[in-house]
């Protein structure tokens, strides 16, 4: 993600940051249906994609929306549907049937407080869903986590490039106070990119003129053939967890805790770090931002042997699994976290890692 | 005066084509095809006006028309 | 001089199908080719089969085809329409497909009067998974899961989904035939062209209904299954132009 020279800047909410990350990828098909807390991004899509001529379907449900996301990724289109955690379970067989087909798309899920109806407060309790498949079969998805409305933006440009380049869908994993709140952001003057990707996708389905039918799908009923596919998968998915890891560190050189938290959470553990800091606790804060590919080895590169892991997060605690995968050493890892949409505040995790540090 | 022509090997032994022949021109075979099946078999030229209706009911396009 | 007037269609390919003998999806495939042909279309066309027995339609059509979860296929077809508008844009569903698992999304496909033509065949039951009742089953039919017969009580009334898209404003042109007769294929391929047509002119959404006949699980023989249709289902499911 690169680091823009503001040109200029615009005060947006990260519901809308994403839609204009899409736009700006030269996304042309967006589909949605209303779900709060990500109403104000399907309300933007219906006003940018008349703007710049593209499509826009209020479907009659999430599951038509990805199906409609899945016909025009067929007809070689860059194409995102958003929605929130009940929406997403909606969309999983959709998810599954995309990446069996390896066509390209992008899912948004701005998390709300679940299981079942839940609430419409910020929540990360979709991670294992996000990370783990959430549909039928061995697929894998590229997960991005922003913690800003600026990385709102350029993740779900970054996204549709990744989906392209590996032709599988890929998710942006926002929450519900990602999505509402507005902070400025910078936006560099290049107009709305084309879909410049449109033209190199000869698999896609145009109309057979001057070349042989393409035919895609995911059924393969013929002896070996499945097997065959997902031996091609499972390379891709090993490229991608290759080539997509990325994450942030922030003063864990010297740290004797570390805290792992991704988007809002890790917001909030950044600004307890720096108040521990002040109490003589040394501690830093490592921040995945694909959460698939999760980042193993650099949070393990962490471990300096006595070091502490908390990992926080607005759920049960799922990612910590993947900490412990990491770390390899349970005794030293703790976690944190705030259930059915409640927030995590700084002095809850300043107080849990003073008490950690005795 | 029509001809048809019914690619044996492609034939499931329906037996529709036979139904809707207006003069009853095919029979099924007594031998079998590579399917294993009781074909149809175009008995008479003679009398075949070449109307279709036997490829028209053919669901599995064995039968071509000649007039 | 002897010239040919029937042979197989071009985007109809050279191999066997699938279905069983006397199953009126063979017909039916050859028609939409026969009317991919005519109109010069092939190279043009974007087709999405269902899940069910015509899930491997790719396997027979000469033309570009994907293939949908079960019951998305108007969904998805509204997706590549809406990317290609001047493609010809269809969807091939059985009953399952489209009046049980799909009902929302056709209905919403018409009712937004999307420019695609859907090509329904309805023989009343599932094929591909062994013979289960369907939702246009009709009352007293025995299936795999209605062993004494339909009985609307348990298993409610068969399902008159033409006449209720009929009614959207969206939909533009709906027709129910059959393929028991060769006049009856003649009339549901007459009917095929003219909701290709009507696609082409870019009038909105059509839609073609055709009883066909499932030997197999109706437990007849082809002929005596062609003649039910006649006998039962089309009591159930009139034919005719329901919308124009």
């Amino acid at each position: 993600m690169n680091k823009h020279k503001p040109t200029n800047r615009m005060l947006i909410t990260g519901n809308e940051a994403c839609g204009e990350g899409a736009v700006k990828a030269g996304c042309r098909f967006y589909a949605g249906y209303p779900i709060t807390p990500q109403n104000e991004l399907t309300a933007y899509m219906s006003k940018r994609m008349d703007e710049v001529g593209g499509v826009f379907i209020q479907a009659e449900s999430e599951l038509a929306a990805i199906n409609m996301v899945f016909g025009a990724s067929v007809a070689g289109a860059r194409a995102m549907t958003t929605s929130s955690s009940p929406g997403i379970s909606l969309k999983q067989e959709g998810i599954s049937y995309l990446s069996g087909c390896e066509l390209p798309a992008v899912i948004v899920n701005i998390m709300r407080g679940g299981p079942g109806l839940g609430n419409i407060a910020p929540s990360q309790s979709d991670y294992f869903q996000a990370t783990k498949g959430g549909g039928h079969g061995d697929y894998r998805i590229v997960v991005f986590a922003p913690a800003s409305c600026q990385e709102m933006m350029d993740f779900t440009s970054h996204a549709f490039d990744i989906a392209d380049r590996y032709r599988n869908p890929v998710m942006i994993l926002g929450d519900g106070m990602l999505g509402q709140m507005m902070e400025p952001i910078a936006v560099d003057g290049a107009g709305e990119t084309k879909d410049n990707a449109r033209h190199t996708k000869k698999w896609a389905l145009t109309g057979c003129k001057g070349r042989k039918p393409n035919i895609i799908r995911s059924l393969l009923l013929k002896e070996g053939e499945l097997e065959k596919l997902n031996i091609k998968l499972q390379k891709k998915f090993g490229e991608m967890k290759k080539n997509e890891v990325k994450y942030e560190t922030y003063k864990t050189e010297d740290a004797d805790v570390v805290i792992v938290a991704y988007g809002i959470s890790s917001r909030i553990s950044r600004a307890a770090a720096d108040r521990l800091r002040k109490e003589k606790i040394k501690t830093g804060l490592f921040r995945p931002i694909s959460l698939w590919p999760f980042p193993y080895r650099a949070l393990k590169s962490l471990d300096k042997g006595k070091t502490k892991f908390l990992t926080v997060e607005m759920s049960a605690g799922q990612m910590v699994e993947d900490v412990r995968l990491a770390v390899q050493d349970d005794k030293r890892i703790q976690f944190y976290g705030r259930l059915g949409g409640a927030v995590p505040t700084e002095e809850e995790i300043t107080e849990k890692i003073v008490n950690m540090a005795k | 005066m029509g001809r048809i022509k019914i690619y044996s090997d492609k034939c499931k032994g329906c037996a529709l084509c036979i139904t809707v022949c207006p003069n009853k021109l095919i029979t099924m075979s007594k031998k079998l095809n590579k399917r294993g099946v009781h074909y149809a078999e175009f008995s008479d030229k003679k009398k075949c006006t070449g109307c279709a209706m036997c490829a028209i009911i053919c669901p599995d396009a064995c039968i071509e028309v000649y007039k | 001089m002897e010239k040919i007037v029937f042979k197989k269609p071009e985007s109809l390919r050279e191999i066997t199908t699938h279905y069983c003998a006397g199953c009126g999806h063979g017909i039916i495939h050859r028609l939409v080719c026969e009317v991919v042909d005519e109109l010069g279309v092939r190279e043009n066309v974007v087709a999405v089969a269902p899940v069910g027995c015509a899930v491997i339609a790719y396997d027979y059509w000469d033309f570009d085809v994907t293939e949908a979860a079960h019951g998305r296929t108007p969904a998805v077809a509204t997706g590549i329409k809406r990317v290609l508008p001047d493609r010809l844009v269809f969807t091939y569903q059985g009953d399952g497909d489209l009046a049980a698992i799909g009902t929302s999304e056709i209905i919403h496909a018409a009712n937004r009067g999307e420019n695609i033509s859907v090509i329904f065949v309805n023989n009343g039951v599932y094929g591909m998974t062994g013979g289960q009742m369907a939702p246009t089953t009709v009352l007293g039919q025995r299936t795999a899961t209605t062993r004494k017969g339909r009985d609307s009580g348990r298993d409610g009334f068969p399902l008159k989904i033409s006449e209720m898209i009929a009614v959207l404003e969206g939909a533009r042109y709906i027709e129910r035939t059959s393929v028991s007769s060769p006049k009856e294929i003649l009339k549901t391929k007459r009917a095929i062209k003219r909701a290709f047509e009507i696609q082409i002119h870019n009038e909105g959404f059509s839609m073609v209904e055709i009883l066909s006949m499932c030997p197999t699980y109706w437990g007849l023989a082809p002929l005596e299954a062609s003649k039910r249709i006649e006998a039962q289902m089309v009591k159930a499911y009139p034919l005719g132009i329901l919308k124009q």
